[in-house]
């Protein structure tokens, strides 16, 4: 491809190399933008379907830990239409140059590393973004703002209360919102104005910012922590955009499974049957899902390879689950492929792809005992069982509890993990 | 072994009746999310079949925009892939296919470039997942000229169906063509192997003499000088054009988990055009037993005893009972119906009762009712 040949106007480049390790097993394997979501989503796919959806055609993704289930996934773009000969889906991984080989230092220094990837297609403005969150966005519109405030670069903002706000990084603006101050992750927060780790920048801007950065060995390379701070110091045009529409950071264990379940009430704010703002996925291909002559399904989310003679309440399933006679599955997140035997009771869990329970097994049953080994990440009452677990018939997993990818509790002579415990390759902590 | 896979998917299918008015019977909707010919086609390609002809002639917008440029199939190559077949006018040719052997021959050009050593002709409208290697080592290991895929007749109606008589080596030695008397033991199921040399030589030979039928003009009279095996196949087979009520009967033959388990073994896939819907959505006041769903569907009434296609809206306190409903179709509030087939984008308005009795009560694309 000739760089003076190709012309975008606006190209999305999206940070998918997050390890999320605040969602425990379920990011041991793979990256956090490779999660499963929503029956049959990966949390990509929801950036990816709002670049199509806004007709950006170019992007570039930006991987680093555990790419192999996020590459198979994007494969060349063609689930998103975005299999092009001008432009389309480039997947960006860390590389060796002659003199200089390494890792992405941070979400500035991944950029920076392709500045000469961004420069062939000329653009005039770059959309960085975060393969990490679930939303629907029309990045047009933001698009729209930046322009008419003439402005060099633009962050994306969500009203936050001011109890969660120092979760993000916040923004103060003036009353054209110009931003005046941003600060990363404050203690005592005084703006509910949270960054969505989106931005625009004029590219002529950004640029010149980026090698200045990249020099700089005191700087940690970081959009949040050293880039934003410098935009507001250098006072150039930067302005706020106040992003009003469903957005969520899906980043513990907790939220993970609360904005799953908000897709299975009535009427929720994510709306996946909108036929003009469609989200796009690799999935496989499978017939309808099946519902049994016993089955008992309401509230809940099924998905195409389902077999259900079970009774389910508030659940997603997502492809291909059998839940087999007897069994009851409430307010649970089930993904591809697991198989639940007879007669078990599943409350409050996140189960893993491939995963097996055996009949009669009890999971988050038991008393919200904090977890002792991980107490900031199993929280919520949520039992979470990895991906590709065995679980052996007749056993009892607690709440506040986990089961780490690819073991097999029969093998481990394991019949009980009680609530806030984990149990791990070495054991049961 | 280099074979080209031919679908003949010109067929209108008169006994469907409506549903066949604007749609190729390869095309009709089935099972949830496919279309008739998603089988043949799949079953072609599993086998390694690089390069499909599809034989279309009535009506074919609906099979084309379905089909595309053969992506779902894998079909969409730089060599080889997806080619659709349509009658055409020139110097030598103006007229509509004048049955099977005329569609291949007025082809002949397909058959004639490629690299290929044998040819397999399918239908379009025969509902079956099929691994045919066996098929072509069976061919090669008794020396045949032609092998015809064969079912046995238990359980089928002989006066329906093209039957074949055989000998105890199962080399076929006479055809019956839908008799009630005298029929043979095996059905026709309209599968042929050949190569692809003799089926050049064969059209060449009758076509120009004004003989048009791939079966009765061209395989029959040479049943004597042609050594034409019978490969038994014992699985699940049907074919959606026999009469609506036979359509209905496939559709409810999915609520049965062994013929759902063999026609869409994950190991044996059948392929169709994705659309990307999110995944089906019952609501509280829903419920849905003995019945597939398929994705992008909010059901919230009650469902039993059905098949509902893509995108249905099933309103609360609405209830569909023993019914086939089609893509994009809504049942509005409080309305009822039961042994109904719903094309696609059909609405039961609010209240609406509609019952059929001895035979399914079928309602056009559109339809509002």
């Amino acid at each position: 491809m000739k760089g003076d040949e190709v012309v975008s106007e606006i190209i999305a480049m999206i940070l998918a190399g997050g390890q999320g390790t605040r969602l425990g097993v379920l990011t041991e394997n793979v990256v956090k933008p490779a999660v499963p979501f929503g029956g049959k989503y990966r949390i990509i796919d929801f950036t990816l379907s709002n670049c199509i959806n806004s007709s950006i055609y170019t992007v570039g993704v930006l991987t680093q830990y555990r790419p192999r289930v996020l590459s198979t996934h994007l494969g060349i773009g063609r689930d998103w239409d975005m299999d092009r000969k001008n432009g389309g889906l480039f997947v960006l991984s860390p590389y060796a140059a002659a003199a200089e080989g390494e890792w992405y230092k941070g979400t500035a220094h991944a950029i920076a590393q392709n500045i000469d990837f961004i420069d062939q297609f000329s653009p005039q403005y770059v959309l960085i973004l975060s393969g990490d969150h679930v939303y629907s966005m029309d990045y047009n519109e933001m698009l729209d703002f930046h322009i008419s405030r003439n402005a060099d670069a633009t962050i994306s903002c969500i009203r936050v209360p001011l109890s969660e706000a120092h979760r993000f990084g916040t923004v103060i603006t003036d009353n054209t919102s110009r931003v005046k101050e941003f600060e990363e992750k404050p203690k005592n927060p005084r703006s509910q104005l949270a960054s969505m780790g989106i931005y625009i920048f004029n590219w002529k801007l950004l640029k010149p910012l980026l090698i200045e950065d990249s020099k700089n060995e005191e700087s940690s390379h970081d959009f949040g922590k050293d880039i934003m701070p410098k935009l507001v110091n250098e006072n150039v045009n930067f302005y706020a955009y106040e992003f009003e529409g469903y957005w969520r950071d899906v980043g513990t264990i907790e939220s993970f499974w609360e904005a799953n379940i908000d897709l299975t009430r009535s009427m929720p704010a994510l709306n996946l049957y909108d036929a003009n703002w469609r989200f796009y996925t690799h999935s496989a291909e499978m017939p309808p899902a099946f519902f049994g002559n016993e089955s008992e399904v309401v509230n809940s989310l099924t998905s195409e390879g389902c077999i259900i003679h079970g009774k389910v309440d508030g659940t997603v399933l997502f492809q291909g689950v059998k839940v087999k006679k007897g069994s009851f599955i409430k307010n649970s997140v089930i993904m591809t492929n697991v198989l639940i035997g007879e007669n078990c009771i599943v409350e409050d869990a996140i189960i893993g792809e491939n995963t097996i329970i055996g009949d009669n097994c009890k999971i988050g049953i038991g008393d919200k005992v904090k977890n002792e080994r991980y107490p900031n990440i199993y929280t919520g009452g949520i039992s979470v069982i990895g991906e590709g677990v065995v679980v052996d018939e007749g056993s009892t997993v607690g709440k506040n509890s986990s089961i780490g990818n690819f073991l097999n509790t029969k093998e481990m002579k394991v019949k009980v993990v009680p609530s806030g415990k984990n149990l791990r390759i070495d054991g049961l902590v | 072994m280099k074979i080209l896979g031919l679908i003949l998917a010109g067929e209108k299918g008169q006994n469907l009746g409506k549903l066949t008015n604007k749609r190729a019977s390869a095309a009709v909707p089935i099972a949830g999310k496919y279309r008739a010919i998603d089988f043949t086609l799949s079953n072609m390609v599993r086998a390694g079949i690089k390069r499909v002809g599809v034989l279309t002639q009535y009506n074919p917008r609906s099979l084309m925009d379905h089909l595309g440029s053969g992506r779902e199939w894998d079909l969409d190559r730089k060599n080889g892939g997806l080619y659709i077949l349509q009658p055409y006018v020139s110097d030598t040719s103006q007229l509509w296919y004048r049955g099977t052997a005329d569609a291949i021959h007025q082809n002949i050009t397909v058959l004639r470039r490629g690299d290929e050593d044998y040819v397999l002709i399918g239908s379009g409208d025969h509902i079956y997942n099929i691994d045919f290697t066996p098929l072509f080592k069976y061919h090669l290991s008794t020396s045949a000229d032609i092998t015809i895929l064969t079912k046995s007749v238990e359980g089928y109606d002989p006066a329906l169906y093209g039957t074949v008589k055989t000998d105890q080596n199962e080399r076929i030695i006479d055809f019956k063509e839908k008799e009630k008397e005298n029929f043979g033991d095996k059905i026709n199921l309209g599968v042929y192997f050949m190569n692809k040399k003799l089926m050049m030589d064969l059209l060449y030979s009758t076509v120009p003499n004004g003989k048009y039928d791939l079966v009765r003009d061209v395989i029959i009279p040479n049943i004597e000088n042609l050594r034409i095996m019978s490969y038994k196949f014992s699985g699940y087979w049907r074919n959606v054009k026999k009469s609506l009520i036979e359509y209905k009967r496939i559709n409810m033959d999915m609520l049965n988990p062994e013929i759902l388990n063999e026609l869409f073994s994950p190991s044996r896939k059948i392929y169709t055009k994705l659309k990307d819907l999110a995944p089906p959505k019952i609501t509280s006041t829903g419920s849905v037993v003995n019945s597939i769903v398929a994705d992008g569907c909010i059901i919230s009434g009650k469902v039993s005893n059905s098949v509902i296609f893509r995108s249905v809206n099933v309103k609360a306190g609405a209830i569909v009972d023993n019914s086939v409903v089609m893509e994009g179709s809504t049942i509005e509030e409080g309305a009822k119906i039961v042994n109904c087939i719903l094309d696609k984008n059909v609405t039961i308005r609010t209240e609406r009762s509609y019952i059929g009795y001895e035979e399914p009560l079928f309602f056009e694309k559109w339809q509002v009712v």
